[in-house]
């Protein structure tokens, strides 16, 4: 490790483990079985988390976009992909924003990714079925939202302090 | 840092103290439901009164859910679904209270009576 510098080429051969780790983390999560529908562990989060910290928002918003293309592609439905699409963008903007203020750490940016997420979701249901019933779903969610959140951002939070930057 | 983590306490507190308060606020104004009703797409395709148990067949945008009544509860039985989320959602009977099946665009919604009002 004498070349520290961060080369286009290293760059994207970063980004892309990112990616293929976001997507193994999501095929991963599917297996686990969750109590209530829509509860979520949001694994995929945690490479979110790292890849805004370390690259900024642009290519965090870049490695999420193709994590949920494929995986819809590879595992879903174009349902599923409306639905992750909002989860996920919304939860990066709400990060982003988060991260900028400074006042944060890993930890709380993680719980409102984590919240906002499934807000995203039940968003496009209330527009998919045309209905705000299922908006009875999101303290529900509100809280497990927030529960993996630190649980991620834990994760997120050891991580960032114990691989070395690049 | 500590800084910090106060907060990360204070904005995990927030989420709580809205999921907490909207849940209180549900509970408060729920009431006894009289009427599950279908929809497909948006519209409203049938009506089944809770005092009646019965189980039919409903036709989803892609497929079908089997949706039961009884004990003053509806809930899905079985769905050709990819996620079954219809089928873990369990028995509903509350007015407001939905099930969900996305991949057929199939909502069962509960009423309350009361000349049929739309909540």
């Amino acid at each position: 490790m004498t070349d520290k510098k961060r080369t286009p080429a290293r760059r994207a051969a970063f980004l892309g483990a990112m990616t293929a780790l976001a997507l193994i983390l999501s095929y991963v999560e599917s297996f686990v079985p969750m109590p209530l529908p829509g509860v979520k562990l949001g694994l995929a989060n945690l490479v979110a988390v790292f890849v805004l910290y370390r690259e900024g928002v642009l290519r965090a918003a870049g490695v999420s976009l193709i994590r949920v293309l494929l995986s819809s592609l590879l595992f879903g439905s174009t349902v599923s992909l409306a639905y992750s699409l909002a989860g996920a963008a919304l939860s990066i903007a709400v990060m982003a924003c988060l991260r900028r203020t400074d006042r944060f750490s890993p930890l709380g940016v993680s719980i409102a990714g984590g919240v906002m997420h499934n807000a995203g979701q039940i968003i496009v249901c209330c527009i998919l079925l045309d209905t705000a019933a299922v908006a009875a779903y999101l303290p529900i969610l509100t809280v497990s939202g927030a529960v993996a959140g630190v649980a991620i951002g834990a994760l997120a939070a050891l991580l960032l302090s114990r691989i070395p930057k690049k | 840092m500590k800084k910090k983590l106060l907060w990360d306490a204070a904005l995990l507190l927030l989420c709580l103290c809205l999921a907490g308060g909207f849940l209180l606020w549900d509970a408060l104004g729920r009431a006894e439901g009289a009427v599950a009703v279908v929809s497909v797409d948006g519209v409203e395709v049938a009506r089944y009164p809770l005092d009646v148990p019965c189980e039919v067949v409903l036709h989803g945008t892609d497929g079908e859910n089997v949706l039961v009544i009884e004990d003053g509860c509806a809930f899905i039985r079985e769905a050709d679904c990819p996620d079954k989320v219809c089928v873990r959602t369990g028995k509903i009977r509350w007015e407001g209270e939905t099930i969900v099946c996305l991949p057929h665009r199939l909502m069962v919604r509960i009423a309350g009576g009361e000349g049929g009002v739309d909540g």
